[in-house]
């Protein structure tokens, strides 16, 4: 691991100046502690904690990739790999008044069925509710979807989308990273999509650690050369 | 050293019988993410004495009642298995199980975090997988590591150690032999990184300078145990180190 | 499996603010000191059909103990020994948020702690309930029923149980050729033997301070309550923290200071209603 950076379990004493996200950071006044484990990245004095761990909790706005799981009168019950069901309203995803008498929802999403979402309100109180008023948004047509924990997600994406760019490069695949912990992918054939899944898996595996960009670049090539692609 | 039924529970040397000094815990073995299924899970042992804790959560409570607005509700199940003891256990929770069930919640109360997922049940299951005594304590350490393992946001780790009173000495973390014979049983949950004791019981007759000397002994190995918790947390990743 | 509570009454803030500020002065609502219990009154006798009873009000809480005495077979690790069962009910007439069913886990805990402080010190001389060793034995049922909850379940229950059983009589019985054993309620073989005399302390942890017997509103709005059993020698012979919050050492070391201080007041109560009697 490098310098100034160490691996923190909850409970241990971080200098009150520690940044970081405020659910996963404890003030106990005088100094802080990690709410879960995580490392804590020391730079030019200033302390940064990262949470290796940690649920996916909706925040307006979130594009997120969402699991149909449910369904109501006037709207689906969408798993998002959440704590908190979210909601879809069928007047929402067609964009004008839901008509029960001559709009059959069946027709429109299933159950079983992966959606693009936004995130439209949510407040901790009341489940989130979605949009799919928006570009891209809406019903996931082809691909696969790979699952990772959320707290993954930043490390995946990396810095100004560093690495998911060099994943998409090498492997010609599509690749959409939904801060939910779920990462669409279209790939050209099925061994760039293997690859690209592999490389995701590691990331996932090994975010804490350095020099890792390399590493999963290195992969990608060894596997390219292996199958062939 | 015999008491009057013949029983002794110390050797001339002052140590115990399976040769442990007075102050002196079990060999403990800890291990996380032993189940597939569960958020988080771990394998505490102290000597013979094995629990398992899985965590599920936070979810959504089925029964949708229970929800509490503003925190999430924790749930906490303490149980035997059947065969855990030397006669066999009646699987339906005893009533022993249900107040130990309240007690390890209440310990878990303080540390966890649950004003952060409103309307979600957090769930504890542990299995007592052989008794040797201590099981509520082993149980509470096993808890605490299952929780920090499905990274469930908590305040700071807890531990537990038991503290006896036999021929009058204090002696840490008792068996289940010497707890027959043990004028009282202390067992004792805490969270030293916030100064906080979470569980705190006493079976017997102490004095209160007894129950204050044993309470700084288990405090003390309690420390060490929640160290070990975070070592054992760290070791995860430190091995996926390159 | 045990759950946080979810059907609690919501504490209004202005509330906890106006019990806070009173304890800042040393008093509280109902104007007694942090350290002092709530008037007890003991009543004993009140079940003619008990071998023992006792309605024990401690301030507008109400707990009756009565003591049932049957026989039965000892448990075969203690042949030389009678049994002691503690069961304790809420009835649902107590309290808006008791319901009716088998005992929940506060229940349960209650029993099981007042059963422990009786047992671990050896209140009951349980050698001298003997019938037969190892086949017959007097089984003592010492029931707990909650009538009026106003906070502090523990130390009424406690005072009850040591009342119902200070005052309850050991039934005669005849034993036939066939082994078979006729209790005769209404001649009695004298005094149940006790050994020791036990109370219960609880404290509320209400912030920083630390307040003797908590009243059902005290009780809602404290962090948490430790139960501390206390015999006639100043021993302490069971503890319980009950509750959602934690204790630093300091408090603790500070919790039986004031407990020990404060059994002596529930020990007079019991004395003073004891001697009344008899």
């Amino acid at each position: 691991m490098a310098k100034g950076r160490r691996i923190v379990a909850p409970g241990e004493q971080l200098p009150p100046d520690t940044t970081g996200p405020e659910e996963y950071l404890v003030d106990h006044g005088e100094w802080k502690s990690p709410a879960t484990l995580g490392i804590v990245d020391e730079r030019d004095g200033k302390h940064v904690f990262i949470p290796l761990q940690g649920v996916y909790v909706p925040r307006k706005g979130d594009i997120v990739i969402g699991l149909i799981t449910g369904q109501g009168i006037v709207n689906w019950f969408v798993d998002i790999n959440s704590p908190y069901q979210a909601i879809l309203t069928v007047q929402d995803f067609l964009g004008r008044p839901f008509n029960p008498m001559t709009d059959d929802m069946s027709k429109l999403l299933r159950i079983g069925d992966y959606v693009k979402a936004q995130v439209q309100a949510f407040d901790r109180t009341r489940n989130p509710t979605l949009t799919v008023q928006g570009e891209g948004l809406g019903r996931i047509v082809e691909g696969k979807i790979v699952e990772v924990l959320p707290s993954r997600i930043p490390r995946i994406i990396g810095k100004k989308h560093s690495m998911i760019n060099m994943i998409s490069e090498e492997t010609g695949c599509e690749i959409y990273a939904a801060v939910n912990g779920r990462i669409h992918l279209k790939c050209p054939n099925e061994d760039s999509e293997t690859i690209a899944i592999l490389a995701i898996k590691k990331i996932e595996r090994e975010t804490h650690t350095v020099g890792l960009t390399e590493r999963v670049k290195r992969l990608i090539q060894e596997e390219k050369k292996v199958r062939g692609v | 050293m015999a008491r009057k039924d013949g029983v002794t529970l110390f050797r001339e040397d002052g140590t115990r019988l399976d040769g442990r000094r007075p102050d002196e815990m079990r060999p403990i073995r800890m291990e996380v993410g032993v189940l597939e299924n569960a958020d988080g899970s771990a394998m505490v042992e102290f000597g013979r004495t094995k629990v398992l804790a899985a965590v599920y959560g936070p979810r959504e409570p089925v029964q949708k009642y229970i929800a509490i607005p503003d925190k999430a509700v924790l749930r906490v199940r303490y149980h035997m298995a059947p065969f855990s003891t030397s006669e066999r256990k009646s699987p339906a929770p005893s009533r022993r199980e249900v107040e130990l069930s309240k007690v390890i919640r209440e310990a878990l109360e303080p540390v966890v975090l649950t004003d952060q997922f409103p309307r979600t049940a957090i769930d504890v299951f542990i299995e007592v997988l052989q008794a040797d005594g201590g099981t509520r304590t082993t149980g509470l350490t096993a808890a605490s590591l299952a929780l920090a393992d499905a990274g469930i946001p908590m305040r700071a780790l807890v531990g537990g150690v038991a503290v006896g009173k036999i021929q009058d000495k204090l002696v840490l973390d008792i068996d289940e032999f010497e707890d027959n014979y043990a004028e009282a049983d202390m067992p004792v949950g805490a969270a030293p990184d916030i100064g906080l004791v979470t569980l705190f019981q006493i079976n017997g007759v102490m004095t209160r300078e007894e129950v204050m000397k044993g309470l700084d002994m288990a405090l003390e190995a309690i420390n060490k145990i929640v160290e070990m918790e975070k070592e054992v947390l760290k070791s995860k990743y430190v091995k996926a180190e390159v | 499996m045990s759950m946080t509570p979810f059907r609690v009454p919501v504490v209004p803030t202005l509330k906890k603010e106006t019990f806070m500020s009173l304890y800042r002065k040393g008093t509280r609502l109902d104007e007694r000191d942090l350290f002092t219990p709530r008037k007890v009154e003991i009543e004993t006798g009140v079940i003619d059909k008990a071998e023992g009873s006792a309605l024990v009000k401690l301030g507008n809480t109400k707990v009756l103990a009565g003591v049932k005495i049957e026989v039965g077979t000892p448990f075969r690790d203690t042949p030389n020994q009678g049994v002691l069962t503690v069961h304790a009910e809420f009835v649902p007439l107590a309290s808006p948020v008791f319901e009716p069913g088998p005992p929940d886990e506060n229940a349960i805990e209650l029993a099981r702690v007042v059963d422990r402080s009786l047992r671990e010190v050896g209140v009951v001389d349980l050698e001298s309930l003997v019938i037969r060793e190892g086949e017959k034995v007097w089984i003592v049922w010492v029931d707990l029923y909650v009538i009026d909850h106003d906070g502090n379940l523990f130390d009424a229950s406690m005072l009850a149980a040591m009342a119902a059983l200070k005052t309850a009589r050991l039934p005669d019985y005849e034993e036939y050729e066939t082994g078979e054993i006729e209790v005769l309620r209404d001649k009695s073989q004298g005094p149940l033997k006790l050994n020791h005399t036990v109370v219960t302390v609880t404290t509320a942890k209400v912030g920083e301070y630390i307040i003797v017997d908590p009243t059902l509103d005290e009780e809602t709005i404290s962090d948490s309550r430790m139960v501390v059993a206390v015999d006639e020698q100043g021993r302490i012979v069971g503890l319980q923290k009950v509750g959602e919050a934690g204790y630093t050492r300091e408090e603790v070391e500070k919790v039986l200071n004031i407990s020990l201080g404060a059994a002596k007041v529930y020990f007079k109560s019991l004395e003073e209603a004891l001697a009344r009697k008899g």
